[in-house]
């Protein structure tokens, strides 16, 4: 009986489904690589798939919250890519015109340059949305279609190369045998979840979300919150920018973050947001952005040839949106869902069947498209 | 609102002033798309006039060479009247030259064949889209955002590599050119030209463009007035998958090859021409004429920066921005003058 009730907290627990897609990904690697979950100590750094799935998904991370927040106000913000692509650009092309690469303060004002960069492009898009009213689809196309033009303009449309220890430090470098960027990762991570769980501003976002005019009514500030949360946004983006140029040690005016936008909304949504905006989770983001990364991993590893990458992706996003939406649970599933909430004893069979199905569903689509 | 149907009778009871009456007026947006088109290229015919930007078939250019981008647009208007959304586009262009390619040059199969299939594959995946975001109540944004993740892979499964089409039809097809005295059309321009008359009439005189209409001003009201919404929502993503794939024939035809990375992005150019041709984004309102307007905006502004030449080919992205950007300001202003 408590086994019984306590399965069902489990499994009605918002990351349960998040979590279950990434337990089974990472099992799926088990039987193609036998020491997938082994993580050696090499030269006073860690290797192992795990702390490469962490270090190579962690832009995607970052983009993902600053996200979250967005959508969670009944947002979205596609210029992130854009905003990736300009703070790369800008901090490497003042790093390249310093004369001493390697100079701590030089480093940090290249970084400071960039994070102010993507401050203003936040604050545009959150004038937009709020003092104008217009969709946020559409006023962030605007920075989407001219902030790439922009990058490309610092960079002079070529890629930008430097050579600079510290700023290599953020994307590439290592601190107490861990991937530096995990860190940062964590940092924002945490920070995020204590302004808003541990504060009123998650659910000041939330009301704005749920009902912006409302909460304005109730005494929120709901331009304020609005602009605040595309600000974040920017700059989740800028950092994530800084990370992806200093990895490669260089700014691709054209290439970088590019679709790292749609990447981060899908992140968002396999973590259980709902794109209407109301409520979020920034736990459930973290895991959906791990499971995209562990899925392009998990391609590489088992040797499917890696251009199916795309169409595992589209078919992951069909999935779990179909499996989010309840009309079609109630079409699919309509009869076991009944059985389940009706027989309150045989709950735990009930379950497993949908599990199942919902996997045995999930697996011959992924093959077959 | 009522700017169209009260214009006979209301003019006793209350006269809006004229200024007000224009700023009201639909076509307005429109109207200052082709101004704005006539202004830049009037400023061109000044600035180039020495190297040639006064030909006609620098005009007719405009023409041949976004004949892809215009079928685009037509059919991303379609969807946006609708009150949707839809971002597999570049997509299925990238994914239809490269089936293309594969099918006339692996495959061998005349051009002829090849046709038909790429067009009712392109139709299909619409089909879905459409289907999925109705039947599903999933937001055309996610759905749509599936199928352009869904056709680029698929391109790149059938090849990593560009195929370029050496078969003799495709070739004549592409050199075919119509007279008009003045200059010459390709065959893509006029395909899309006439793509365009079809959508006029198909939006503004028949009963289906009306429904699009109705169910992008308010759904709800459509649904209590008994239009059948579901058909028609789905039926207006199968013609823009439609169009984009043909979209994706006629680039073919002007590239002859396909690649996987093919039209990335181009659904933003598609919507920023359809957006910049006045049609509202929140659906329901607009013309099907604007987008030729918007698009012949953006392939101005490429020629302009060509012959320009010093100027390089971020500025286009640059300009395309600030263009949008202008034009959704401006259809704010419109809309909330109009609320009052």
């Amino acid at each position: 009986m408590s086994t019984n009730s306590r399965w069902r907290a489990l499994t009605h627990h918002h990351l349960f489904w998040p979590v279950a897609v990434l337990v089974f990904l990472l099992l799926v690697n088990v039987p193609f690589t036998p020491d997938f979950f082994s993580v050696k100590m090499t030269g006073g750094h860690l290797y192992g798939s795990l702390v490469s799935i962490v270090l190579f998904g962690s832009p995607l991370i970052l983009v993902a919250v600053g996200m979250t927040v967005v959508i969670a106000t009944g947002g979205i913000d596609l210029s992130v890519g854009a905003v990736v692509a300009i703070t790369g650009a800008l901090a490497c092309s003042y790093i390249s015109h310093q004369a001493d690469q390697n100079a701590l303060s030089g480093v940090l004002l290249a970084m400071g340059l960039g994070l102010l960069a993507a401050v203003v492009c936040g604050l545009w898009n959150g004038f937009l949305v709020a003092r104008m009213g217009i969709q946020p689809i559409i006023a962030t196309l605007i920075i989407m279609v001219a902030g790439r033009g922009v990058a490309q303009l610092i960079t002079n449309g070529q890629i930008i190369t430097i050579n600079s220890d510290p700023y290599k430090l953020i994307g590439g470098g290592y601190w107490l045998t861990l991937p530096f960027s995990i860190f940062v990762v964590a940092v924002v991570v945490a920070v995020t979840v204590a302004l808003t769980r541990r504060t009123a501003l998650g659910l000041l976002i939330e009301a704005v979300g749920g009902n912006a005019e409302a909460s304005r009514l109730v005494g929120i500030r709901s331009r304020r919150i609005k602009i605040m949360v595309y600000v974040f946004c920017a700059l989740c983006a800028a950092v994530a920018g800084l990370m992806i140029s200093s990895n490669t040690s260089a700014a691709d005016g054209n290439n970088a973050g590019l679709w790292i936008e749609l990447d981060a909304i899908l992140a968002v949504v396999i973590g259980g947001t709902s794109l209407l905006g109301g409520r979020f989770s920034i736990g459930g983001t973290v895991v959906g952005a791990l499971v995209i990364q562990t899925l392009t991993t998990t391609i590489y590893t088992i040797g499917v040839p890696t251009q199916t990458n795309l169409v595992f992706k589209a078919a992951v996003v069909i999935v779990v949106c179909l499996l989010q939406s309840p009309k079609f649970r109630a079409k699919v599933f309509g009869a076991k869902f009944g059985a389940r909430f009706g027989a309150k004893g045989g709950a735990k069979p009930a379950v497993a069947e949908t599990d199942t199905a919902a996997s045995t569903d999930a697996a011959p689509k992924m093959e077959v498209s | 609102m009522s700017a169209t149907t009260q214009s006979p009778t209301a003019v006793g009871s209350r006269t809006p002033s004229k200024a007000q009456r224009l700023l009201g007026d639909r076509r307005l947006p429109v109207a200052a798309t082709a101004l704005l088109f006539l202004v830049m290229y009037g400023v061109g015919l000044g600035r180039y006039q020495y190297y040639g930007f006064d030909e006609p078939q620098v005009f007719l250019n405009l023409f041949i060479d976004n004949s892809y981008l215009l079928v685009a647009a037509v059919g991303v208007t379609f969807v946006i009247l609708s009150g949707g959304i839809d971002l597999s586009v570049g997509s299925v262009i990238g994914f239809t030259t490269m089936l293309t390619a594969w099918l006339v040059e692996r495959e061998g199969l005349p051009l002829l064949v090849v046709i038909p299939i790429v067009l009712a594959v392109g139709a299909f995946g619409g089909f879905l889209m459409g289907y999925v975001i109705h039947n599903f109540e999933i937001q055309p944004f996610i759905v749509t955002l599936a199928g352009l993740f869904l056709f680029r892979g698929l391109c790149l499964v059938i090849s990593k590599e560009s195929i370029s089409i050496s078969d003799s039809a495709v070739s004549s097809m592409a050199e075919a050119q119509v007279s008009l005295g003045m200059g010459f059309l390709s065959v893509g321009a006029v395909v899309s030209l006439v793509v365009l008359a079809v959508a006029f009439y198909v939006l503004h005189y028949t009963r289906f463009g009306r429904r699009v209409y109705a169910i992008g001003g308010n759904e709800q009201s459509a649904l209590l007035m008994g239009l059948p919404q579901g058909g028609t929502k789905i039926a207006v993503y199968t013609v823009s998958g439609f169009c984009s794939a043909l979209a994706g024939l006629l680039f073919t035809l002007y590239i002859q090859s396909g690649d996987p990375l093919h039209a990335t992005g181009m659904e933003l150019d598609a919507i920023a021409a359809v957006v910049i041709g006045g049609t509202l984004l929140t659906g329901g309102s607009g013309y099907v004429v604007g987008t030729l307007f918007g698009v012949l905006v953006l392939g101005l502004i490429k020629s302009i920066i060509q012959f320009e030449g010093t100027l390089s080919s971020w500025w286009t992205k640059i300009a395309t921005g600030v263009l949008l950007c202008a034009f959704i300001l401006v259809q704010r202003v419109m809309t909330a003058r109009k609320k009052t």
